[in-house]
């Protein structure tokens, strides 16, 4: 038979050993984790302003065509000093709106075109949703847009990361005729032919959608002053 | 004299016995189909291919390695505190496994997302290390883990493949369901994308398993 005193030295060892083992697995593969982590997010931005990447030349396309990145007040005014690829929108949001740092990239695209780059995140159906949102200078025509999710469900709400529903929104507005903000609507049975600020929702995803378009609205409302002041 | 003198005569690696202990878990002994093991991750992961291959490897190497190192600890470990000593190792396997997922295959380590942390809870872990490694030396207890994460494994291939062949029109991310099919009015079926589906496709494979082996059925 085993002594306690034997027992208690066993699993003390034990535990000891495993807990350096993984300290070292986690800190050796860290550099790895965060490099995938960046390129993600490069991936996504480079995804909203149309432009195909893969995980190996994403690096090198971010450089060729983001050209500039600040981060903005909700009041439109340029904010210094901080980095806005470094921003994460989960903490930004849990702080005041008129707090809230707000990212901007700005891609010079191959046709010439210059295009803003806004960051989005709200909730879907089971969890996070998140995306981003390509404008043209009048910071009201859209010129693509990316969109993911922690687990919505497969088949029905995951459907907002894919081509045929981000596609829609190209070429829509975000303002009306008169400029007030409408930002843009995920119509359940499909969105009218000519609908400007309308896309088709998902079937079988409504939550997912409505969550979508919330994130939109309020996303889109925190950039109000920027949008506003940059308009042209 | 003669007994000192006398030399075990060795069993060689790959003896019909440990043999057997290979190809069991992919037939008779099979964790997911006879034992009905790991049945949550099995309808979980196999929507796609790909991180049903993933997934299976990962349960694999824990099996594997956690058979192996407790196999090896096995005299030492006191049995008041086995099962702790079990997860322990485990639960150190695990996240190894998702660290290195995480960092060198990030797309589908976010796809399986908790599906790998929870293999410390698989059941065909505990069972195999419970069942097997506390009474069994290293070698064939790393063969029997190395068997049964290959059983788990062929049953999530086959229930991956026919998942996205039907859900996707695809196999392994590349359409194999021409265009002309779905011109032709083709359509994709979205039920085998969700959960029930994979279900029944392991039952239908526990179905054809027992009839063609009748002494698998319960009396």
């Amino acid at each position: 038979m085993f002594s306690n005193r034997y027992i208690f030295i066993y699993s003390s060892v034990m535990v000891i050993v495993v807990a350096i083992a993984l300290a070292i697995a986690a800190i050796q593969l860290k550099p790895f984790q965060e490099n995938n982590k960046r390129v993600e997010k490069m991936q996504n931005i480079l995804t909203s302003v149309n432009i195909e990447s893969t995980v190996k030349n994403a690096e090198e396309l971010y450089k060729k065509y983001i050209t500039e990145t600040y981060v903005v007040s909700s009041k439109g005014e340029k904010i210094e000093n901080v980095k806005a690829f470094d921003i994460d929108l989960y903490y930004e949001l849990k702080k005041k709106a008129d707090e809230r740092q707000l990212p901007v990239y700005i891609a010079k695209l191959d046709n010439g075109d210059t295009a803003f780059v806004l960051a989005l995140r709200g909730k879907g159906l089971w969890g996070p949703i998140w995306g981003y949102m390509a404008f043209k200078t009048d910071m009201n025509t859209i010129i693509g847009s990316m969109f993911d999710h922690k687990g919505e469900t497969p088949g029905l709400g995951a459907e907002i990361d894919g081509k045929a529903f981000q596609s829609q929104f190209q070429n829509k507005v975000i303002f009306d005729e008169s400029g007030k903000f409408t930002s843009i609507q995920t119509v359940k049975g499909g969105a009218k032919e000519g609908d400007m600020h309308g896309v088709d929702a998902i079937s079988g995803g409504t939550i997912t959608s409505k969550g979508l378009e919330k994130m939109l609205f309020d996303c889109l409302t925190d950039y109000q002053g920027f949008l506003n002041k940059n308009k042209k | 004299m003669s007994d000192t003198n006398q030399i075990k005569k060795r069993e060689p690696l790959f003896s019909a016995q440990n043999i057997k202990l290979l190809k069991g878990p992919f037939n008779d002994n099979n964790p997911i189909t006879v034992q009905v093991l790991g049945i949550c991750s099995a309808l979980a992961v196999t929507v796609q291919m790909k991180p049903a291959i993933v997934m299976a490897l990962s349960v694999m190497i824990v099996t594997a390695f956690s058979n192996l190192i407790i196999s090896i600890m096995r005299n030492g470990i006191p049995p008041s505190i086995r099962i702790i000593v079990q997860l322990v190792v485990i639960a150190a396997l695990v996240i190894i496994v998702d660290q290195l997922l995480k960092a060198f295959v990030y797309d589908v380590s976010k796809k399986l997302s908790v599906f790998v942390g929870l293999i410390i809870t698989n059941c065909i872990l505990m069972g195999r290390l419970e069942a097997f490694a506390m009474a069994n030396k290293p070698w064939q207890s790393f063969l029997d883990g190395i068997g049964n994460g290959l059983g788990y494994g062929l049953i999530l291939v086959v229930v991956s493949f026919f998942r996205e062949l039907l859900g996707y029109g695809k196999i392994l991310g590349y359409q194999v369901i021409p265009d002309s099919f779905y011109q032709a009015g083709y359509v994709n079926n979205g039920m085998m994308i969700l959960p029930p589906m994979a279900l029944i496709t392991v039952g239908t494979i526990i179905w054809i398993q027992r009839s063609k082996n009748r002494d698998l059925i319960e009396k």
